[in-house]
């Protein structure tokens, strides 16, 4: 039974992905190649655990050998993956911080649409979530704070004097060298 | 202008990225060269680019190298958002694209600079970019970011260098840190903790010293981070598998057991998980993890609860005691809207709970089984089969349930994982067993699984004939014939033949039966039609017990070996099959929580033991010994020590009436050459030497061979014998480097230990079906030798002392007498059968009885030679 002794490593998180209401992926991210090296074994997995999560509101499923995480909003599923073996709360903080820092990213509006209109955002916010299957940061206020928001959808109103400051200077610039 | 993108937006379906074109998307890359850089456009197109690669599309090198390249023009804007961008797309096309070490000097100056936002995701990018020769450049930096006071990008270094740490000559160039990583271990930042800990750890794991200093050191601070704490558990417990002193008094236990009242729940599971996965953990320190995972049933949160009951479910499979307290927590479970969480609760509760409780949790299980997986349905199965051996009253309800589970969908894994069961409950109990032949019946009826269907229609054949009424099972039999393909038609023609030679009252309608067959359009039905109805028809009794009721036992791996070179080199002999070695079995491992991993290993050894065999039996003709064909070989021991200078085996060649000793020495020194190589052996009385192989010369790292033939004692009691044995040869030095040789060399006598002969050594296990009925044959034939000895008890029970008794003997147990049900039984009778050398069969029966921790047991033993079966029962003595 020694297998089940969880080896001191920090690649816990096998995968993770949002997926649509149709279980169509929107973004997905494998780090351990051993589990599903091809985008094919990827997708229909990505089906099956569909099939399987988008009726039942649980929260956490096993499916082949992996520990699913999920949690669902209108349109949308957030999925988290890691080895059967592993701490199952570890990765629900990973999840949890997945969805609140993408839910602020998107001003609450966590909708299929809206994730699409700011992909950028999210996928910058995937990747300082977890950095190739290792933890990077699990606080969604300071995932947040590091993808840092687009300073011109901010409302002139809201920005600060040395943006406005500085964009015009840019502005003025480039008007310039044409 | 937004009303414009909305009505564009309903057009495609609210999706802006659907239906991307791969070479359109790359051709709008060329924006990217643009002066000014338009930031928004760009980053549209990048994102464009990464989610495209998301969904899978395959970029070649040359595009992937192109956009690369148009990428790195990007640097130009100082946009936050699209300079991220770029990071990410530098890390998705690294892999792919050519040359990408041309944005080193980039990154390494966004790592550098002022711009903080910046710099830990550059960090990132950079170290995904770059290989061992170029990580020296930078070490200086990455050296510096490490113990940043900015906690993003003290993070990202040590990640990144955690990553680098895969090619391990970047590992020593990350060593050279290991002061900055140090520092960064106390930093106020609970993620920075745990990533400094993480790679600490890694580079630290190969020196055991190392880490027992840093865990003890740590255990005694106060960590922060409970990500980190979790990690310094699992250190902790790598620690605990590999030491010797006891729980109660380690420090690293306490430790873990203390983490129980960490007041994050993460911490609190991981301890309670490590505890239990810990071997060895005894009641008392599991009962504060399971009182905490009795705690966690009933919270709001399903993960907790699924974790929970996850743990308990192991716990019960040891300690089902323990888990008694839980009851109430587990029966509110079962109602439990997450299936894997009620699965997991009720597969628990059937192991802790008592037999009046099993219909009722049968009945609920049955309400669901449809919804969860088929590795959550395998697990329901094998809590049936550890419910069938405890209970074995419950079988009908047990067998229905699992009949049930029989007609659902599913895949072979799990059809195989309930028939197994339904099998295993036939042979343990024969008041189960028309029942699960009915069941299995109305199984293969309609199975789509060839394999599965074979080994039951196997499994009628040697049972069904033996039930009160075996004409029932011929219409499910002889159904297969006309409906399936052609390997289940000749397993069915096969277990038809079983039918007809056992029951005289179905011998003749079967004879018809297999008449239709003998017109089969395949080969193999036809021709086993054939025989089959041949040895039918000629009514000679002795044939058919020989070859349909009880046939021989032919260790097949040898009998396809013999075959293979028969075809590659036909002139030889004709084989003969009584020459072959018996069908021999490696002792049945009973039912255990890993039945199905068991059998598998089983399954591997006779056949490498047998084919040994085979190479042995090259073994006369290549000494040129007149001794007949050889019985079986024993498995080489060792006479040596594994460590030193010089190692031998010793492999026992057991003939009819010959013993050959095979020595294999292995010369360990690299500076001397054995010559003229000698075994001298102090043969017991009886025993007559024949004649000596010796071995000219054995170099460094070489093994030769020295073969010593005795004759065995024509008393078979004195076989036992133990001899001592020295090993003589002549040394002569040499030049580890040149290898060459001094000429002069010396005498050398070396001492071995002793060589033992048991009667384990001369005796074949033999799996006997029909035990019953050989006894009784052997009655009024046989010699028979009785005798009472006793043994003291041991932890295992009666099961224990039956195993001793087997490997003493080395007789197989016949139909799994091996087995006691219950384990906590208070007597119980053996019956073995196996195979002395000269082909003399030797049955046993054991008697045991159990009284205070003293095992009684009557050996009764029946051979045609008396001499035998007076050894037998002297072996035991």
């Amino acid at each position: 039974m020694d297998c089940s002794l969880l080896e001191p490593t920090l690649y816990t998180v096998k995968g993770m992905a949002i997926l649509d209401n149709d279980g169509n992926r929107i973004l997905a991210k494998y780090y351990d190649d051993n589990i599903f090296p091809t985008i094919k074994e990827q997708k229909s997995f990505e089906k099956n655990l569909f099939n399987r999560t988008h009726r039942a509101n649980a929260e956490i499923i096993m499916l082949d050998g992996i520990t699913c995480l999920y949690k669902s909003n209108v349109d949308l599923f957030f999925y988290v993956m890691g080895s059967s073996h592993e701490n199952e709360l570890l990765l629900m903080s990973v999840l949890q911080c997945m969805y609140d820092s993408i839910s602020q990213i998107l001003r609450k509006n966590v909708e299929k649409r809206v994730v699409l209109d700011n992909l950028d955002v999210v996928m910058l916010a995937l990747d300082e979530i977890c950095d190739n299957g290792i933890i990077l940061e699990a606080d969604s206020g300071a995932v947040v704070q590091r993808v840092a928001l687009r300073t011109d959808d901010i409302p002139i109103g809201e920005q600060t004097v040395a943006q406005v400051f500085q964009s015009a200077k840019e502005q003025l610039k480039w008007s310039l060298l044409k | 202008m937004a009303f414009k993108r909305d009505k564009k937006e309903e057009e495609d379906g609210g999706n802006p990225y659907q239906n991307l074109e791969k070479t359109s998307v790359l051709q709008e890359a060329r924006t990217f060269n643009d002066t000014p850089v338009n930031p928004r456009k760009c980053t549209h197109i990048l994102s464009k680019i990464l989610y495209m690669i998301n969904q899978g599309e395959q970029l070649g090198t040359a595009e992937a190298t192109e956009t690369f390249f148009a990428m790195t023009k990007l640097f130009q804007s100082r946009d936050i958002i699209l300079r991220r961008m770029v990071y990410l797309g530098i890390k998705e096309l690294s892999g792919i694209a050519e040359d990408v070490i041309i944005v080193t000097s980039s990154l390494t100056k966004d790592m550098t600079g002022k711009e903080d936002t910046y710099r830990a995701a550059a960090i990132r990018a950079l170290c995904s970019i770059t290989d061992v020769s170029m990580l020296q450049t930078i070490e200086r930096y990455m050296k510096q970011a490490i113990v940043d006071k900015n906690p993003g990008i003290s993070s990202a270094a040590l990640v990144s260098c955690l990553h680098l740490c895969k090619n391990t000559s970047a590992t020593d160039i990350v060593k050279r840190s290991l002061n900055e990583i140090q520092e960064a271990l106390n930093s106020d930042n609970v993620m920075v903790q745990y990533h400094a800990l993480g790679l600490l750890f890694h580079l630290r794991k190969s020196d055991r010293l190392a880490v027992t200093k840093l865990v003890a050191k740590l255990t005694k601070s106060n960590m922060k981070s409970p990500f980190a704490v979790c990690m310094l558990i699992r250190m902790a417990c790598k620690l605990l598998e590999e030491e010797t002193i006891p729980r109660s008094e380690s420090a690293l236990f306490e430790f873990v057991e203390s983490c129980i009242r960490h007041k994050s729940e993460t911490v609190v599971y991981e301890a309670a998980h490590a505890i239990v996965h810990l071997s060895g953990t005894g009641a008392r320190h599991l009962a504060p993890a399971v009182s905490v995972l009795q705690l966690f049933c009933s919270s709001a949160k399903p993960t907790l609860r699924f974790a929970a009951v996850r743990t308990l479910n192991k716990v019960a499979m040891e300690h089902p005691t323990t888990v008694t307290a839980c009851n109430l927590d587990l029966e509110n479970l079962i109602s439990d809207s997450n299936r894997s969480v009620a699965t997991l609760a009720i597969t628990t509760l059937l192991k802790t709970g008592a037999e009046a409780s099993i219909d009722r949790l049968m009945k609920q299980i049955a309400t669901f089984v449809n919804e969860i997986s088929d590795e959550f349905k395998i697990v329901v199965v094998q809590a049936i089969r550890a419910l069938c051996s405890k209970f074995p009253r419950k079988h009908t309800v047990l067998m229905n349930f699992l009949s049930g589970m029989l007609r659902e969908e599913g895949g072979l894994e799990y059809k195989a994982s309930i028939a197994d069961t339904i099998i295993a409950i036939i042979e343990e109990n024969p008041e189960a067993k028309e029942t699960g032949l009915a069941h299995l019946c109305e199984f293969i009826e309609d199975c789509e699984h060839t394999s599965l269907t074979v080994r039951i229609l196997h499994l009628l054949g040697k049972e069904g004939p033996r039930t009160k009424q075996p004409s029932r099972y011929i219409r499910f039999i002889y159904n297969r014939v006309i409906l399936e393909g052609a390997v289940v038609r000749a397993a069915a023609v096969g277990a038809m033949a079983k039918y007809a030679a056992n029951c005289s009252m179905l011998h003749d309608s079967i004879k018809v039966l297999l008449k239709r067959c003998c017109l089969d359009v395949d080969d193999e039905v036809r021709d086993r039609a054939t025989f089959y109805s041949q040895l039918l028809s000629s009514n000679n009794s002795q044939l058919i017990t020989d070859y349909l009721s009880h046939p021989m036992h032919v260790s097949l791996p040898v009998l396809e070996k013999t075959c293979q070179d028969y075809v590659i080199n036909p002139t030889k002999e004709r084989i003969n099959l009584n020459e072959l070695p018996a069908d021999t079995v490696i002792k049945n491992v009973g039912i255990s929580q890993e039945p199905i991993k068991k059998h598998t290993v089983d399954n591997v050894k006779p056949v490498e033991a047998s084919v040994k065999n085979v190479d042995g039996q090259k073994l006369s003709a290549l000494l040129d010994l007149n001794v007949g064909n050889l019985f079986c070989s024993s498995d080489s021991s060792m006479l040596t020590e594994a460590e030193t200078e010089y190692v031998v085996r010793c492999t026992k060649h057991i003939f009819n009436q010959h013993l050959v000793l095979q020595f294999e020495i292995t010369n360990t020194l690299d500076d001397q050459i054995l010559e003229n190589i000698s075994i001298a052996l102090d043969i017991s009385e009886g025993f007559q030497f024949i004649n000596e192989f010796t071995c000219p010369s054995i170099k460094y790292q070489e093994t030769g061979n020295v073969y010593v033939c005795l004759k065995f004692p024509d008393d078979s009691v004195d076989t036992i014998a133990s001899f001592t044995a020295k090993m003589k040869f002549i040394v002569k030095d040499c030049d580890p480097i040149t290898g060459e040789v001094q000429d002069d060399g010396y005498q050398e006598d070396y001492r071995l230990e002793d060589v033992e002969m048991t009667l384990k050594d001369q005796m074949l296990q033999v799996k006997l079906g029909n035990w019953d009925t050989l006894w009784e044959e052997a009655k009024g034939v046989c010699f028979e030798v009785q005798e009472t000895f006793a043994l003291p008890l041991t932890d295992g029970g009666l099961s224990d002392t039956i195993n001793q008794i087997i490997s003493f003997l080395g007789m197989a147990a016949a139909n799994n007498t091996d087995n006691v049900h219950p384990p906590n039984k208070s007597s119980h009778i053996v019956n073995l059968a196996g195979m002395m050398r000269g082909n003399c069969k030797v049955l046993a029966q054991a008697k045991l009885a159990l009284s205070d921790n003293v095992v009684n047991i009557q050996l009764t033993v029946r051979s045609m030679d008396e001499r035998v079966a007076e050894l037998v029962v002297s072996t035991l003595d």
